[in-house]
């Protein structure tokens, strides 16, 4: 890993590292000096993050794949009227003057053939003044009606399948963590879904911005991860726990911390999704299944990573320590261990852990200041789901969330897959409480 | 920097209808939370629910009191679907099914396929004529000082306050009586409750409720100055509601209302700063929505600092009030 | 003691009989007149049975002590026949009425009234409010006539009255504006007790009323567990002092290991061979009444691991500070 630190420009990088901690650890304070020094930093995507102008705009895709060359009209009071044209990234936007209401109009005769509007009539978008609480505001357009007449049922649900399953070991790899940290401390942590957005944005600026090979960005997103794990466990949670701050406290303290992390993360990033352009965006064609490189290379990463977490704590002393923790915290006290010391590690690991899935996300997905967040109920259900507690069951959940996810769509609407994902973590908590693999009962 | 504006905008949010909802949302989670220890973290369903309940039939062309009707019929049945499969489980799981089950109506209300219903992403307007037509205030500008506002907007004031009102009369009724030392005997410990023959399940139902109906009447008065928005309703707005009601204290009557507009004038009183000192050329590298992201950053701070000095908020009392779990 | 063999003592017991019972003493005998009959009822936490009673009577109008090693299921035995903990096979009914699968504060509501081992006062409640909340049928308590005090005020004012007598018997009335949480662990105890005392039970079953109490407080207490028997209140209770059960109960019924392994009267059963047998196992050289001190229960800590795993029970009051001890 000290490797992979040295191969970039050694001073810039080490300051970027040391912004990135800064950034972490110094929540806000004024800190707005740290956009100064970011800014200057060479960037490939014309959307200027660290600027003021206004946008509007958005990425087209049919599914996995990008969509180019279709225009969008953007039109708004006193006659202001731009059109767009989606680059080879699917990707368009138009400066817009002011906050205030605009319609956004796609042309369905400028899309490439094959590829139509999911339904025809929303062909329209609006955004009104009062959305206007950053500088760029996302439209999209729903596409690929055509797509499902043209390929097979069985070609779709492979292609879901191939899908859910790499969400579900993104999840996984996230979940871990919160699980593990439910297990040695009893705590709920609302915070861990800006620990995935954390390893995200280092990684996105590391890789885009600083043009680093997107494997050493890797690297130093999941130890920065891990320290960013460290450092909330030693300035917060373990004063937290020598205080005697009750559960429900500490629950709605991570809530606080996530609000405050999430807000950072606006602050220094803004709120337009970037992509992570690293050359991970080549189709491969396996069958009838269309995946990119991207996804494999992501997918391989997670078992390669699970496996180890699994070996971790199956094999080690720390580990069988760790699980002697979650197991019973004053037996394993007594015995010997030092709980203080292994609740850190857990908070490393988790740190590094969500970090790692983080980029991975942003590699599958984009990169935005809120992305962790929308997974984080995704990876509470996957935890609830395989019971509370247990890192097998975590993994079993999120594969399970995440093929639910991803095959949903073959029936129900694209837009309603998370709801549909936590619908099924309601039933299952109504049927049975103590999550799929939870045994009603167990003896030690 | 005009001081002045800055001031009046942030003392005008002391009346504000929107602080008004909030208050009133708070009140609703205090009885949840603060009285009868349920840790609702989806209180922005029931405001959702109240909002959409009551704009799609006025919209549809019902009178007043039907579309009021079934923004709290609505949120009665969301509490019993939500109640039913929790009320027996542990509290950390009740955080995240509601957590969850508010995200999903949200997922439900922005779906395109119900565009026509719920106007998807882009919401709902047009539905403040029924609630306008009986404003007993002639048309005009009125008030002194800060506080000048049109007959319309003076009667959202009116009507929103008068329900913060009752709703902290009702709590005071409802806590003041042996039902309200049940659902507090139900927070210190739910067993001993049932071992003294109370059925706990329909009194944790019943706050529920009364709660959520408070909550779904906030989401009324939250619409009616603007327009219902979707992406309004996320589990940050349940986040800003849990803010209020510890800021003032969990359980006590005016705490959620204090909570409220402090929350509120604090908010406008930064931005104003924050603007003014960018205009001034005092905070060159931040812009002003920046500054506006700045807010929320400190309501996440104030969020933790408040939860571990003061857990039992301005007005609580230190030993009534510390969390129970 | 350790000449108490069983071998010699245990056969001339033959056919002892008893004012109480029908017929002939033994584990599981029927009685003249018994409040709680139960029948086969058994409670599995994994690979462990916790309880598994064949037969069992309780008898109406007597003080009946419920005795055993430590892990005897004693307390697994209270939870299920009030409902709170529900047994993989068994019926049993209190009054000629049937509470098998009857939820808990229905039980209560039947007469049978609990106190529990840890003790649940409601700390951020006065001690007046926590004893007001045992009184029963409360006008007061539905959600809507709450609201109207004229409703209400008349039954408040008569339950306080008694609620204020009891406090001055159990000498907690100094405390009557107190939070619970502010009582020591004694005291808590006595108020559990008050407070179930506030609904009139026709059964009291308390689980360990002694542990925690201040030894000038125990001679009191036996008291008040007496005028309850005079009240014509029926008393079920699990202790591990000895000197309190042959000082007040009419009946003592021994676990061991999940089963009713001896029944009878305080001054026979303490020489039953398989009390003996239950308590002493391998150490015949202990004195009995050292042995009833607490240890380590395997079944609690069975419970506690099932209740771990199996999330529909509420949570205990477990902080997130020092994990250690939020066993």
């Amino acid at each position: 890993m000290i490797a992979g630190i040295r191969i970039g420009p050694g001073v810039r990088l080490t300051k970027m590292i040391l912004a990135a901690l800064s950034l972490c650890l110094g929540i806000v304070l004024g800190s707005g000096a740290l956009s100064a020094t970011a800014s200057p930093a060479p960037t490939p995507t014309p959307t200027s993050d660290f600027t003021n102008t206004l946008t509007i705009g958005g990425v087209l895709r049919d599914g996995d794949n990008v969509v180019e060359g279709a225009e969008v009209t953007v039109e708004g009071a006193s006659g202001f009227s731009e059109v767009a044209t989606s680059d080879d990234t699917g990707r368009w936007s138009v400066i817009v003057p002011e906050k205030a209401e605009y319609t956004v109009t796609i042309d369905p005769e400028t899309l490439p053939d094959g590829v139509e509007l999911r339904d025809p009539d929303r062909d329209t978008a609006t955004v009104s003044s009062s959305e206007w609480q950053t500088n760029s505001i996302t439209r999209s357009f729903p596409l690929g009606a055509d797509t499902r007449q043209t390929t097979g049922f069985f070609e779709q649900f492979l292609q879901r399948l191939a899908a859910g399953l790499n969400f579900g070991l993104l999840i996984a790899l996230a979940a871990i963590g919160i699980t593990l940290i439910f297990g040695t401390t009893g705590l709920n942590n609302f915070a861990h879904g800006e620990m995935v957005t954390f390893g995200a944005i280092i990684a996105w600026i590391t890789a885009v911005l600083l043009g680093v090979n997107i494997f050493v960005a890797m690297l130093i997103a999941l130890v920065l991860g891990g320290v960013f794990g460290y450092v909330q466990d030693w300035l917060l949670w373990k004063p937290l726990r020598r205080k005697g701050v009750k559960l429900v406290q500490a629950m709605i303290v991570s809530i606080g911390l996530a609000i405050a992390l999430r807000y950072t993360y606006l602050f220094f990033i803004d709120g337009s999704t970037k992509t992570m352009n690293v050359g991970l965006s080549d189709a491969i064609v396996l069958g009838p299944v269309r995946i990119t490189t991207g996804s494999i290379v992501s997918m391989v990463i997670s078992i390669v990573a699970l496996l180890a977490v699994g070996l971790f704590l199956t094999r080690t002393r720390v580990g069988k320590a760790t699980r002697a923790v979650s197991d019973n915290p004053s037996l394993a006290a007594a015995s010997g261990i030092d709980v203080d010391r292994i609740i850190r590690i857990v908070w490393v690991l988790a740190g590094a852990l969500a970090a790692l899935a983080g980029v991975m996300l942003g590699l599958y997905r984009q990169v935005s200041w809120d992305m962790g967040f929308q997974v984080l109920l995704l990876m509470f259900a996957a935890v609830t789901l395989g019971g509370l507690g247990s890192a097998y069951g975590a993994l079993v959940g999120s594969i399970v969330v995440g093929l639910f996810v991803e095959l949903s769509t073959l029936i129900i609407p694209a837009d309603l897959k998370y709801a549909a994902a936590l619908v099924v973590l309601i039933v299952v908590l109504l049927v049975r409480p103590q999550g799929i693999l939870g045994r009603k009962e167990r003896i030690g | 920097m005009d001081w002045g504006n800055i001031f009046g905008n942030a003392i005008g949010e002391i009346i504000s209808p929107t602080t008004a909802a909030y208050a009133l949302a708070a009140i609703g989670l205090g009885i949840h939370f603060g009285y009868t220890g349920l840790l609702n973290f989806g209180q922005a369903a029931f405001l959702l629910i109240g909002a959409y309940a009551f704009a799609i039939p006025t919209l549809a062309g019902a009178p007043l009191i039907v579309a009021v009707l079934s923004a709290i019929i609505c949120s009665i049945i969301f509490a019993f679907i939500l109640g039913i499969p929790t009320l027996r489980l542990r509290a950390d799981y009740l955080a995240i099914v509601t957590i969850a089950s508010a995200e999903v109506v949200r997922y439900i209300v922005t779906t395109t396929g119900l565009t026509d219903v719920t106007g998807a992403a882009n919401g709902l307007s047009g539905f403040k004529g029924t609630f306008a037509a009986i404003n007993p205030i002639p048309e005009g500008r009125y008030g002194f000082g800060p506080f000048v506002y049109n007959e319309y907007d003076w009667w959202i004031r009116i009507v929103g306050w008068t329900l913060v009102v009752l709703a902290s009369v009702l709590v005071f009724l409802l806590m003041r009586s042996p039902w309200g030392r049940v659902v507090k005997g139900i927070r210190e410990d739910e067993d001993a409750v049932r071992s003294l023959g109370k059925n706990v399940y329909s009194y944790k139902m019943q706050a529920l409720v009364i709660g959520g109906v408070m909550g779904s009447i906030a989401g009324i008065i939250f619409i009616l100055p603007r327009a219902v928005q979707p992406a309004n309703y996320t589990t940050g707005l349940t986040f800003f509601i849990w803010t209020i009601m510890l800021l003032g204290g969990a359980a006590t009557i005016f705490g959620p209302i204090v909570g409220a507009m402090i929350f509120w004038v604090v908010l406008s009183l930064t931005q104003g700063i924050l603007y003014g000192a960018i205009e001034a050329g005092i905070l060159p590298f931040i812009d002003t929505t920046q500054a506006g992201q700045i807010r929320f950053i400190l309501v996440g701070v104030a969020l933790m600092l408040l939860v571990i000095f003061r857990p039992q908020g301005i007005f609580g009392n230190k030993k009534e009030l510390s969390f129970s779990v | 003691m350790s000449n108490l063999d069983k071998t010699s003592v245990g056969e001339p017991a033959l056919t002892v009989t008893h004012p109480l019972v029908k017929g002939e003493v033994g584990p599981g005998c029927a009685k003249v007149d018994p409040i709680v009959i139960a029948d086969s009822v058994t409670r599995q936490f994994g690979g462990l049975k916790a309880v598994d009673v064949a037969h069992l009577e309780i008898p109406r109008g007597q003080i009946t002590a419920l005795i055993g090693p430590n892990g005897a299921g004693k307390t697994t035995m209270f939870n299920l026949l009030t409902g709170f903990d529900k047994p993989n096979t068994g019926t049993w009914e209190f009054d000629g009425k049937s509470l098998a699968g009857v939820p808990a504060f229905k039980v209560a509501r039947a007469g049978m009234v609990r106190t529990f081992q840890l003790t649940k006062s409601l700390g951020r409640l006065s001690v007046l409010q926590n004893m007001l909340l045992g009184a029963t049928g409360q006008r007061g308590e539905g959600l809507f006539s709450s609201l109207i005090k004229p409703l209400w005020r008349q039954q408040e004012e008569e339950n306080t009255i008694r609620a204020d007598e009891l406090l001055a018997r159990f000498k907690l009335d100094a405390k009557r504006e107190d939070y619970a949480a502010s009582l020591s662990g004694g005291q808590r105890k006595l108020l559990e007790m008050a407070r179930a005392l506030m609904s009139q039970p026709e059964l009291i079953m308390l689980d360990e009323p002694m542990a925690g109490v201040n030894p000038a407080l125990t001679q009191s207490l036996l008291g008040h567990i007496k005028n309850l028997k005079a009240d014509g209140t029926s008393v079920l209770f699990v202790e591990h002092d000895m000197h309190m059960v042959m000082h007040i109960s009419d009946w003592v019924i021994v676990m061991a290991e999940g089963r009713v392994v001896a029944e009878g009267p305080p001054e026979t059963v303490m020489k039953d061979p398989a009390v003996i047998d239950a308590y002493l196992g391998a150490h015949h050289d202990t004195d009995l009444g050292d042995l009833m001190e607490d240890g380590p229960n395997p079944v609690l800590e069975a419970e506690r691991r099932a209740r771990e795993a199996h999330p529909e029970a509420a949570s205990e009051d477990d902080g997130y500070a020092k994990p250690e001890e939020r066993a």
